[in-house]
């Protein structure tokens, strides 16, 4: 306590204690101390683990990178595969559909001339009935008329000769 | 100083705060541990704190501790390297052992009824010798002779050069003392001025603007705290540089 009061004595006596040198052999052991302590501890230890660290982060930051530049080539050439296969796939939908068409388009045009030929088939077979019929109902007409001529002149009193009767109405019918 | 406390009226010891005490009592002879001992102690216990516990996870994303401990490191890493550059990091534990004391020395300060190591100019002396010894003879041995071509300004008109060469031994001499004055200077009158408002606040009347004046000055006294830390290690490196590249 006497060391106290005498460095108080001093300092309220207008002196700095800055400037007391009894204590600066004290201050300079107890700083060299200090700073000996400090660079131990600073160069054995904190600093290689913090550059140790550091290193580590940057060794880590640089592989992701790498992994991640990577990983978007892959998606790129992935994005492309499913592009071509995009456009393969419309193209064979294209060609499916067009040998579809043509198909259609063959098994159409074939039940078309198939259709065709029977009705032409059969509009001969009704051109000939028609024709068929048509003769029939000359020969009834030529029948009918010779028949009726021959009433018609017996009727008259006359005695009806047949011959002469089928040729004056042939002779009719064509004229 | 109770007594003349009771005396009455505006009592200031401003001074006071720098008196170097023996913490179990006795003399003060060169080993006994004193306030100024503790406060070095605190500051070695501060650094093991936030250096080596802070960085004990060694994890890529960093703690908070460990985020401080890599931004110190970084910061000091990046100073010495971009003054004194490639080959001036072998003395980089040196730089940041100077850094790391004097800045956990500054803010331990700052805590109300705590002891500044760095407010003494026997500590700073020796900080500011101890870069002033090591940078000499690291240039001498670097360079031998060369080193004194520091003085020689060769881009300067001939008979100007022996007028310079006096000039810049002198300002080469004046380094080690405008380098510890600057840190023991700025950390005492920060401290002592808080020290002067904590009297005023004794009277009711002006107490208010002395509380005030407190807080500012502690808020001014943080930044000079870290501030004069970075301008006793920047210059650390710009001495160290000139005696690894003494050629201007």
């Amino acid at each position: 306590m006497a060391t106290e009061t005498h460095s108080a004595d001093a300092a309220s006596s207008g002196g700095m204690p800055q400037l007391d040198f009894s204590t600066w052999g004290n201050q300079i052991f107890w700083l060299v101390l200090t700073l000996i302590v400090i660079y131990f501890i600073l160069s054995r230890v904190a600093l290689p683990r913090i550059a140790a660290i550091l290193a580590e982060r940057q060794g880590t930051i640089t592989s992701d990178l790498a992994a991640a530049e990577d990983l978007k080539s892959k998606a790129k050439e992935a994005e492309a595969a499913y592009d071509k296969a995009l456009v393969d796939a419309r193209a064979e939908a294209h060609r499916i559909v067009a040998e579809a068409k043509a198909e259609i388009q063959d098994d159409l045009d074939a039940a078309i001339a198939k259709a065709d030929a029977e009705i032409a088939a059969k509009s001969a077979e009704s051109e000939k009935a028609i024709a068929d019929i048509r003769a029939g109902a000359m020969e009834a007409v030529k029948d009918v008329a010779t028949e009726t001529a021959q009433e018609i002149v017996s009727a008259m009193g006359g005695k009806a000769d047949a011959k002469a009767i089928t040729a004056a109405v042939d002779a009719r019918l064509k004229g | 100083m109770a007594d003349k406390a009771e005396e009455g009226g505006l009592v200031f010891h401003p001074m006071d705060q720098f008196i170097i005490k023996p913490i179990f009592g006795g003399d003060v002879t060169w080993y006994t541990p004193t306030n100024a001992a503790l406060w070095m102690g605190l500051s070695i216990l501060a650094i093991i704190l936030l250096l080596v516990l802070g960085s004990s996870k060694r994890s890529i994303v960093p703690s908070r501790s460990q985020s401080i401990a890599e931004l110190a490191y970084g910061f000091v890493y990046k100073m010495v390297e971009d003054i004194c550059g490639k080959e001036g990091l072998r003395y980089f534990p040196y730089i940041m052992t100077l850094f790391m004391f004097i800045v956990c020395a500054n803010f331990l300060g700052l805590i109300p009824t705590s002891f500044t190591p760095t407010s003494h100019f026997a500590v700073t002396v020796v900080l500011a010798l101890a870069v002033f010894l090591t940078v000499t003879v690291l240039g001498f041995v670097k360079n031998g002779a060369g080193f004194l071509s520091l003085f020689w300004v060769s881009s300067a008109p001939l008979a100007l050069r022996p007028i310079l060469a006096i000039i810049e031994l002198i300002s080469y001499f004046v380094r080690p003392v405008s380098h510890s004055i600057r840190l023991a200077g700025n950390v005492m009158a920060g401290h002592a001025v808080i020290k002067v408002f904590a009297g005023f606040a004794a009277l009711t009347a002006v107490s208010p603007v002395a509380v005030l004046g407190i807080t500012a000055m502690y808020g001014l006294e943080v930044l000079v705290s870290f501030i004069q830390a970075y301008v006793f290690t920047i210059l650390t490196c710009v001495y160290l540089k000139d005696a690894l590249h003494p050629h201007h």
